[in-house]
């Protein structure tokens, strides 16, 4: 397995977010595609944190392979904080429109 | 390279991954959706573990499936009657979409093909696991204390607005 194998499986997930988030006319749709890139992103951390290390004159190089790590972490939380606001604001559209396709809510369309 | 049990597995895990993420853009019925995306988010993980990120394996599991997965259901339970349920999706938009997306993948592929600092980078066995304790003693007292605490805050906040934007507003 090399760092192409991730990099080819992260792009086609990303591209199929965006073809979700693009196509998708339901609201929760567009938040899988969203997860989805979301998803992408944090393997692309991952994978280059594992094989790309920084060059070895750095004292305690080693440690630098768990940035990747790390970041994807808090990529989870705000992927977390992101869902939850973005099912509030559903809900609210919801009881206001009664539908959540994003075509619908144009009251501020000119 | 050669073909071992590694390998095999690994192209599974990847099979299914991308098997699934199909599943969830194009299947019809959004319920059918969500149960993909569940399988994907496995996937997802099982190629964090190859990677040797066994407490982020864990987390993914933990909080994309029981928890973000679960509240994505709930949206659907709470929005959709039984009439949209089914997705529709306009000719036009999924001919443009589709394009801009093959677009995107292609030129990805390319990048990812023509980077020569990337090429043949295998791994080198380097045993990182377990990492919770490394991670725990990154997140706690080195580098990432500040955006640990700002990741609190976030949290903080994104549960108050949830909250906030979704009661009923009660009129007197």
């Amino acid at each position: 397995m090399s760092l192409q194998h991730y990099l080819v499986i992260s792009a086609i997930l990303f591209s199929l977010g965006i073809f979700a988030v693009l196509t998708r006319k339901n609201a929760i749709s567009i938040l899988m595609g969203i997860e989805l890139i979301l998803n992408s992103c944090n393997l692309n951390f991952v994978a280059f944190s594992r094989f790309v290390t920084p060059s070895e004159n750095i004292v305690g190089s080693e440690v630098f392979r768990l940035d990747g790590q790390i970041i994807a972490i808090f990529g989870i939380v705000l992927a977390a904080a992101e869902a939850a606001v973005f099912l509030a604001i559903i809900l609210a559209i919801y009881r206001e429109f009664g539908s959540i396709r994003p075509d619908k809510v144009d009251t501020l369309k000119g | 390279m050669e073909f071992t049990l590694k390998t095999f597995i690994f192209y599974g895990f990847a099979l299914i991954t991308i098997a699934s993420a199909l599943a969830v853009v194009t299947v019809r019925n959004i319920v059918h959706a969500a149960f993909a995306l569940m399988v994907t988010l496995f996937g997802v993980a099982g190629l964090y573990v190859f990677l040797q990120a066994d407490f982020l394996a864990a987390t993914q599991v933990i909080v994309y499936v029981g928890g973000i997965l679960v509240l994505i259901l709930f949206g659907v339970m709470m929005t959709s009657g039984r009439l949209e349920m089914r997705i529709h999706i306009e000719r036009g938009q999924l001919l443009l979409g589709g394009g801009i997306s093959l677009a995107l993948l292609m030129l990805l592929l390319t990048v990812i093909a023509n980077t020569p600092r990337w090429e043949n980078l295998t791994d080198d066995g380097t045993p990182l696991e377990p990492t919770t304790k490394q991670i725990g003693e990154l997140i706690l007292n080195e580098k990432f204390l500040l955006p640990f605490e700002v990741a609190s805050v976030l949290l903080l906040v994104a549960l108050i607005g949830a909250a906030l934007i979704s009661r009923k507003e009660v009129r007197d």
